[in-house]
């Protein structure tokens, strides 16, 4: 785990003239997950939010620094925002199937926007994709319904699915099992183990139980700053800097 | 503001020094048993190691409860981690007393051998070392822990003095085997006794600091 797939450099982020994130350095590795923590209003979401260039359809919104995925910067005139997105990819809190599209047109939409592929083509990237994230056998036989036919759990695997279509090299995740129950999200959090095999992904979570059980390393945040970032083991058993150590023994936050 | 992981840390420290109180005065009676050659002494052992195996299902029973329900990390988690293991250690300590009493039981019938001094020294060493951790632990303090793990060098080496010096007296003089035997049992349990005040210092290090140092981690 020693290649590094993506990097903030000095990455800040302001909503007009607030600046909410100040100048953060963060590598992260390929086939690593990387969960991200901190109280609500830490900027991590924003964070998150800038390493796919979603920050900037905020109105007032801007960056300033740099995101390199795999030595190619991401900010710049010349890059296309939706193929840095289909490149580094996102589920968000709630669940956001497209409501007016069938399960399988889910899955396939974001292909169709960036790739031209045959019926046949089509038919086997969004089967690999609903396998991938282990939802094929559940909807095999309903891929002509409507997305908003499925459970919360099933919606949100859905999201991923779609996400992974792509074949996205780093998959974002903001804190994507909250609003689901607690089977629901056991499934979601062995579905990131799977995945790790396959792409990057960074999480947002505020469940701390969460962070340890699915993420190698993990990134504290706190007021727009990187506070303490490593093993995860070692983050929740002997943080390095006490503020880490009062956040996640619930001291503050 | 006072979380509530704070106060039930507080009460389970309370309880490893009650434990732990149980388990220095059952040291205190086979030890004074054997210097006074007073066999009255051990019936209290027997009622002590009762207590200190109450005491052991009590502080499992309220740390599973305290994992289940609040899930500690860091050094919430370290110092719950090393309560569950003083309190093992305790209750082997406790055991490790019975034996003795049993072994001073035996042999006080016997002639008294020279040796005695060395293995009363070692029982007044370990109580010290068994008091110092348990201190050491209720206040975390690592330089108290670390004289506790020189302080079992003192005791190892007065086990192998017990060894060595009741194996040449036996072989001298049959009389003394069976309280050579004796007081090489004892000598075992206290050395045993010192492993386990051992195991309560590094366990002090590991919560103060997050740094193991078993097994050899000390002296590196």
């Amino acid at each position: 785990m020693t290649n590094v797939v993506l990097r903030s450099e000095k990455l800040k982020a302001f909503i007009d003239a607030t600046e909410i994130i100040h100048g953060i350095d963060l590598s992260v590795f390929q086939n690593e997950v990387l969960a991200m923590i901190g109280p609500s209003g830490c900027g991590k979401s924003t964070f998150l939010r800038c390493l796919n260039r979603l920050h900037e359809v905020v109105p007032g919104a801007r960056v300033e620094g740099q995101v390199v995925l795999k030595e190619k910067p991401i900010y710049g005139a010349a890059v296309d925002p939706v193929k840095v997105r289909a490149q580094i990819g996102m589920v968000f809190q709630k669940p956001n199937p497209f409501p007016t599209m069938t399960i399988f047109e889910n899955v396939a939409s974001g292909i169709l926007l960036t790739q031209s592929k045959s019926k046949s083509e089509l038919q086997d990237v969004v089967e690999s994709a609903l396998r991938s994230a282990a939802l094929f056998d559940e909807v095999k036989d309903k891929l002509d319904r409507s997305a908003m036919s499925l459970s919360g759990g099933q919606q949100q695997r859905l999201c991923i699915a779609r996400a992974l279509a792509v074949k996205p090299e780093v998959l974002l995740m903001d804190e994507p099992t909250s609003a689901l129950d607690p089977i629901s999200t056991a499934k979601v959090e062995e579905l990131i183990l799977q995945l790790k095999s396959k792409t990057t992904i960074i999480i947002v979570t505020h469940n701390m139980q969460q962070a340890a059980r699915v993420s190698n390393r993990t990134a504290f945040f706190l007021f727009g700053e990187l506070i303490e970032h490593g093993a995860t083991q070692d983050m929740f058993t002997n943080p390095k800097q006490k503020k880490t150590e009062e956040y996640i023994t619930g001291r503050f936050g | 503001m006072q979380r509530q992981i704070d106060l039930e840390i507080s009460q389970l420290k309370g309880m490893i020094l009650a434990m732990g109180g149980a388990v220095e005065s059952a040291v205190e009676e086979v030890t004074l048993a054997l210097k006074d050659r007073n066999l009255s002494r051990i019936s209290r052992v027997k009622d002590l190691e009762t207590q200190i195996n109450q005491f052991q299902i009590q502080i499992d029973e309220r740390c599973l409860k305290l994992i289940a329900s609040q899930s500690p990390l860091a050094a919430d988690l370290r110092t719950i981690l090393a309560v569950l293991k003083i309190n093992s250690d305790l209750e082997r300590m406790g055991d490790q007393t019975i034996n003795i009493s049993h072994n001073v039981r035996e042999y006080l019938p016997e002639p008294p051998l020279p040796l005695i001094n060395v293995v009363l020294e070692m029982a007044i060493a370990v109580r010290t070392m068994i008091k110092e951790s348990l201190d050491a632990f209720i206040r975390g303090d690592v330089e108290v822990s670390k004289r506790v793990l020189l302080q079992d060098d003192a005791v190892d080496e007065g086990k192998n003095k017990v060894f060595t010096e009741a194996t040449e007296l036996m072989k001298q003089n049959p009389d003394y085997v069976d309280g050579g035997l004796d007081l090489i049992l004892i000598a075992r349990n206290l050395e045993r006794l010192g492993d386990h005040a051992t195991n309560i210092a590094e366990d002090v290090i590991f919560v103060s600091t997050g740094q193991d140092i078993r097994h050899g981690g000390f002296r590196e």
